[in-house]
């Protein structure tokens, strides 16, 4: 029991993980540009498919280390072509608009690649057990526990010490004083927007490995990232990546006692998070208005 | 001052319009090479979109959740059918009071975000109702969806309607529960409530300090919302005859949003004009296409790119000047 139970933990805070991946990348589109990405699951999905045709020729690492920079400059080509136009408008049009990217999205994955999910190769002496007593922990799934670790630190890091981050973060706090001192804010949402792609493609090309390939990928993985963002405050990205691993664990703890209420446990904790705290766990008073 | 007579005049004019061609709509449907069944799949898609935009462009806040409210009221009255009564206007009521206790809930949990917030937590929202029929099985029929049902021919006591297989009778009858719903819609709105709904929409904190209690409104203004758009989700499912997650599923609630926008989200008979133009397209396109979703997801890059006004907005706007 004990076993079955450190296992769905585990799961949990790997499914958890990804979730917070792609929260924050939503995250961060969403506090600069108030832009809900609803194709952020596609980008995801385009992530791993990349991947997943580059293999044959760089590899498992080389694809790790090309495919989230190919996502993120179709993100960046994106969203100069469209997101843009609908920046300062009413969040209705660009949630329609990245809707209709969303579908657009899974639709040409499944044209390229096909509606069955491919089969996703990881270097087999990352497929093996660490412990006979643990048979879960593959040293696939520590890998990336830590590589979701590091690309975390990394974007605090940028945040917290670059420039540029520190300017994104000025930027979400009060866009028109940035821009007033004289940032370009146009180069800074685009340059935004790519690094949250990039989060997604990375979140792709992990979520390949460990749940396999389809085009539906993407959109099995967005509603919980919003749920982890509402979960963790808006505005708030420790508060994301708090959301996203508390709702990974949730569900799969939920998955030992009642399989079939994993998805729905989610939902109950945002609901209640809402009757408690209805600016998130972490989120800032004055945000939710 | 000098414009609003024309204006009432002008809009009672297409009410006019819309009604004639709403009421011979079976008589021409074949001849213009498409069938009833599509009239009434428009006249059904348009009162789920025209209830989204009560609240959308009449209260000025995004629900993207209302595929749940939609697909509760499509299983409300298909699951009555199956295991409880064989009538349909009970199972229309069942479905809608599926449909507005679910909003009832759901509403209080939220009328105090605002924005994007709010629009966010209505589509994580409802993707709970989308896996409870997903997982359920045993009631729902999981992915499969729900079958081996039909709608009840409608007994008046004096005779009978035969709804189940005479299409155009159907079509009437769906059209008479379009017209009362539509009709209190609009009472609503022009009563003293649905100005306040108005005020909340330009300006809300002008509208607080005047007393308006802002929070109550909103709920009320959602559950009324939820309540039509679940009477449609029961039209639906008689419709077909049959209904799966689908129904509830988030894009769904996207297709409600983009009719009301193509068709101008500021005017009241905007969304059946979106809802015949998005349902006939899709009509076309998916049977000559299989990858309809990328026409479909065009169709939204577009729509916001060109045409964020509506239809009809355009058209007023042409008059206007």
């Amino acid at each position: 029991m004990t076993q079955l139970i450190l296992f769905n933990v585990f799961n949990g805070l790997i499914v958890g993980a990804f979730y917070a991946l792609m929260a924050l990348g939503l995250s961060l589109i969403l506090n600069l540009s108030g832009v809900i990405n609803f194709a952020h699951g596609g980008f995801l999905a385009i992530g791993g498919y990349l991947a997943y045709a580059l293999i044959p020729f760089v590899g498992f690492w080389g694809a790790l280390l090309i495919a989230p920079f190919l996502t993120a400059f179709l993100g960046l080509i994106v969203e100069r072509l469209l997101i843009r136009r609908v920046y300062g408008r009413d969040p209705l049009y660009s949630l329609l608009l990245t809707f209709g990217l969303a579908y657009i999205f899974e639709d040409s994955t499944r044209f390229i690649w096909g509606a069955q999910s491919v089969p996703f190769q990881v270097p087999d002496w990352l497929m093996q057990p660490l412990s006979s007593d643990y048979f879960f922990l593959t040293g696939y799934r520590l890998f990336m526990v830590l590589l979701v670790g590091a690309a975390v630190a990394g974007l605090f890091l940028i945040l917290t010490r670059s420039r540029l981050g520190i300017r994104i973060r000025a930027g979400t706090l009060d866009l028109e004083t940035v821009s007033v001192l004289g940032v370009n804010v146009r180069i800074l949402r685009t340059l935004n927007f790519g690094l949250g792609i990039y989060l997604a493609g990375l979140a792709g090309v992990l979520a390949a490995g460990m749940l396999g390939l389809s085009p539906t990928i993407g959109t099995s993985l967005i509603m919980p990232s919003f749920v982890a963002i509402i979960v963790g405050g808006l505005g708030s990205l420790p508060g994301t990546l708090l959301g996203g691993l508390l709702i990974g664990v949730a569900s799969g703890i939920t998955t030992v006692f009642a399989p079939s209420a994993t998805e729905a446990i989610i939902y109950v904790m945002m609901g209640l998070v809402l009757l408690i705290r209805p600016r998130g766990l972490l989120g800032e008073e004055g945000r939710v208005q | 001052m000098k414009r609003l007579p024309v204006n009432r005049l002008s809009s009672r004019t297409s009410s006019a319009i819309i009604w004639i061609v709403l009421l011979t709509l079976p008589l021409w449907m074949r001849a213009v090479g498409s069938y009833t069944e599509l009239g009434t799949q428009v006249v059904v898609l348009a009162l789920a979109a025209m209830a989204l935009n009560f609240l959308l462009g009449f209260t000025g806040t995004l629900s993207f959740g209302h595929a749940a409210y939609f697909g509760l009221g499509a299983y409300g009255a298909a699951m009555t059918i199956k295991y409880l009564v064989p009538s349909t206007p009970l199972a229309i009521l069942v479905g809608m009071a599926a449909g507005t206790i679910a909003a009832m809930i759901i509403g209080a949990l939220i009328v105090k975000l605002r924005g994007v917030y709010f629009a966010m937590v209505t589509i994580a929202f409802g993707q709970v109702f989308y896996f409870i029929t997903f997982r359920w099985n045993t009631v729902t029929g999981g992915d499969d969806g729900l079958s081996g049902w039909h709608r009840i021919p409608l007994n008046l006591g004096f005779t009978t309607i035969d709804i189940e297989h005479d299409g155009k009778a159907f079509y009437y009858f769906v059209l008479l529960c379009f017209a009362l719903s539509v009709g209190v819609m609009a009472f609503l709105l022009r009563s003293p409530f649905g100005r306040t709904l108005l005020a909340i929409r330009e300006n809300e904190r002008r509208a607080r300090f005047l007393g308006i209690p802002i929070e109550r409104h909103l709920w009320l203004s959602f559950v009324i919302s939820c309540l039509f758009a679940s009477v449609a989700g029961a039209l639906y499912a008689l419709l077909n005859n049959f209904t799966d997650p689908r129904a509830l599923y988030w894009g769904q609630s996207g297709n409600f949003v983009i009719m009301a926008v193509l068709g101008g989200m500021r005017s009241f008979w905007g969304p059946l004009i979106g809802a015949a133009i998005f349902v006939v397209l899709q009509d076309y396109v998916s049977s000559h296409t299989e990858n309809w979703m990328s026409f479909v997801g065009l169709f939204f890059v577009l729509v916001v790119l060109f045409f964020p006004r509506g239809v009809l907005g355009i058209i007023r706007r042409r008059t206007m000047r």
